[in-house]
């Protein structure tokens, strides 16, 4: 997959063509040859924990970062060369809230669609559906808003001048439970509009809810699936155990040779096994993306 | 607040920056206690520079008030104080100077030798010695410019300059770390704006409100000291127009520097006080060693600080404060370049 990736033309009909992007800061490389694609209208999600160096790719994809090598291009743009029209057409939203704290919920939108020479007026319908839910609260400043809230006004700054490629870096981090579905439901009428959707979570249960994800550690890509063929690529049989004394289970099945891995997931422990017939009776599960996030970083 | 507190700098600081010594604590000992000691005492404390504080019996009783910083200046008058002085047409006193706060103690110093002599003079001239035989010569000072060397005229024009420098060099120092610190720098780069319009949004707003602060200054002190400047006020405005671009332009640059407010805090303080100090404002730039002076020439505030008392005190025209203008605008040229430079929208 990613080898393909690589010999692929950088214009053409994608959303996002990344092809051998490093970067490194100092002597951390917080990026190592990442390639991958997002095609137009996909809503593809980047999986992985905090410093796997998801907001380092979003900075080199936003013009706001050089890459050390490799070449990059958004909706057929260079990012070196073609800096200045991919900041026309794209949309971002860092992972820290950064819109003006001190301006209310309206100022914000109109200063940013003034920025973008467009009226709040002029793209209404795309972001309408968001800001209906935050109408309510339009003059109030927009640091004085819950988390959810914040998210949903930065989304509507970030669409107000119809981008076709959106990056969203973590846009769920630290918003309640309800909120984070709201925002998927929205994300998903987007795609429809025909927007290129890239957006990064580190919760794995989010994973579902993109057409395709990347999952990524530690600068590397482990994998580039939809998420049904990341789960289906889950090479072993899992299974769920669960005693009332977990912790207990868990030493004892580390020392067991038979075992290949053991781990903790929620009230249960997954584990797999190194034969495929062990002797003992469990129910056989489904692994989630977040097992499978596990197995890949072995 | 960014006007308030300007504002009350005006009205307090040219009352405190004066450099008249006044309050002087005195200590007296007199070991004569004749007529004419006791009109050099009296004299000294009239002439409203000194307090008489203390009133010893001994030097070392003296000493002690000095130590205890009861007294700035010990003034004793010997025994046979007044005897020597007729009989022989000599005598001496001897001052002690406490010299911890330098300033006070050399002006104490001068003070009381000017007030000396002039009782002297006083004493000779009642005794009926010919005065040509003595060969005194008196000089009167005129003080062009400022008649009475009021120092509030030229403090107050000074102090305008300060205030100047404050918002356009601290504020907007703050200012584009402030986003950085926020964040929303991000979020403007990501937009088509250019940097030099970016740059140029973040200048106006402080040129204007320069403007307005100096409109207020130039009231206060009209109504609270009196003064209104003798050349064309305009000339003021355009000066600091160009001045209010550079000093907005050099704090510009410290911010595209910083990371933190702190850091833009410590280094535009540290700045300001370096300029403070060699502007003039407080200490003739012609009294600074050679070198000093040289650095003075980077200095902007140097060159308001020559033109606003030009301007204020001895009326100067356009083509009088040219070579300052030109050189304020070099730096506005050379600073707001910079901050556009530096200021890295591609990272």
């Amino acid at each position: 997959m990613a080898m393909s990736d690589f010999n692929l033309p950088l214009s053409g009909s994608w959303g996002v063509r990344i092809s051998g992007i490093s970067k490194k800061y100092g002597e951390t490389q917080a990026l190592s040859n990442i390639s991958f694609h997002v095609n137009k209208g996909e809503l593809f999600g980047l999986i992985g924990p905090d410093g796997a160096g998801k907001t380092t790719l979003f900075r080199i994809l936003t013009t706001l970062l050089l890459a050390d090598k490799g070449i990059a291009s958004v909706n057929g743009l260079d990012v070196v060369k073609q800096y200045r029209e991919i900041r026309n057409i794209a949309g971002y939203m860092p992972g820290k809230f950064s819109l003006y704290q001190d301006l209310s919920v309206q100022e914000n939108l109109d200063f940013f669609a003034n920025v973008f020479n467009t009226s709040i007026e002029e793209n209404y319908d795309l972001i309408r559906d968001i800001y209906i839910q935050i109408e309510p609260f339009k003059n109030r400043k927009a640091g004085k808003l819950s988390g959810g809230m914040k998210q949903k006004l930065a989304l509507c700054c970030a669409l107000i001048h119809k981008p076709l490629v959106l990056f969203l870096d973590e846009p769920t981090t630290g918003v309640d439970p309800v909120s984070r579905k709201e925002f998927w439901e929205i994300l998903k009428r987007l795609k429809q509009e025909n927007i290129s959707i890239l957006v990064s979570t580190p919760y794995m249960d989010e994973a579902t809810l993109c057409d395709r994800i990347a999952l990524i550690q530690s600068g590397k890509i482990l994998s580039i699936a939809t998420p049904e063929q990341i789960i289906k690529e889950y090479p072993q049989k899992l299974f769920a155990i669960r005693t009332e004394n977990n912790y207990h289970l868990l030493k004892q099945l580390r020392k067991d040779p038979q075992v290949n891995s053991v781990y903790i997931f929620g009230e249960y422990l997954h584990v797999t096994f190194k034969d495929d017939v062990p002797n003992i009776e469990a129910k056989e599960i489904t692994p989630s993306v977040e097992d499978c996030f596990i197995q890949l970083m072995e | 607040m960014i006007i308030g507190l300007p504002v009350i700098q005006l009205l307090i600081l040219p009352w405190a920056a004066t450099f008249e010594q006044r309050n002087i604590s005195l200590g007296v000992i007199d070991n004569d206690r004749g007529a004419y000691s006791r009109q050099l005492i009296d004299k000294v404390v009239s002439s409203g520079f000194f307090r008489l504080t203390d009133y010893s019996g001994s030097y070392d009783q003296a000493l002690k008030t000095i130590e205890n910083d009861k007294a700035d200046l010990i003034l004793e008058i010997p025994a046979h104080f007044e005897n020597n002085f007729v009989r022989h047409q000599q005598t001496d006193v001897m001052l002690s100077v406490n010299a911890v706060n330098g300033q006070k103690a050399g002006l104490g110093a001068a003070y009381l030798g000017q007030i000396i002599a002039e009782f002297n003079q006083n004493v000779i001239r009642e005794q009926g010695v010919q005065l040509d035989r003595i060969n005194l010569i008196q000089t009167t000072p005129y003080f062009k410019y400022n008649k009475e060397m009021n120092y509030r005229n030229f403090m107050v024009p000074g102090i305008l300059v300060m205030l100047l420098t404050l918002i356009g060099g601290v504020l907007s120092a703050m200012n584009i770390v402030k986003e950085k610190e926020i964040g929303t720098i991000e979020q403007i780069n990501v937009t088509p704006i250019p940097k030099y319009i970016f740059i140029l949004a973040k200048l106006i707003p402080f040129i204007i409100i320069g403007l307005v602060l100096l409109t207020i200054g130039l009231f206060i002190a009209w109504l609270v000291y009196g003064l209104f400047p003798a050349g064309n006020v305009l000339l003021v405005y355009l000066f600091a127009f160009f001045y209010l671009i550079a000093f907005t332009g050099a704090g510009l640059v410290i911010s595209t520097y910083s990371n933190t407010q702190q850091q833009a805090m410590f280094t535009a303080v540290f700045f300001m006080i370096i300029f403070f100090l060699l502007s003039g404002l407080f200490t003739p730039v012609s009294s600074m060693p050679e070198w000093v002076q040289t650095v003075t020439i980077f200095n902007p505030l140097r060159y308001f600080v020559e033109v606003i008392r030009l301007i204020f005190m001895k009326g100067s025209q356009l083509t009088d404060i040219l070579p300052q203008l030109g050189a304020i605008i070099g730096f506005g040229v050379f600073f707001n370049t910079w901050a556009i430079v530096n200021y890295k929208k591609t990272g």
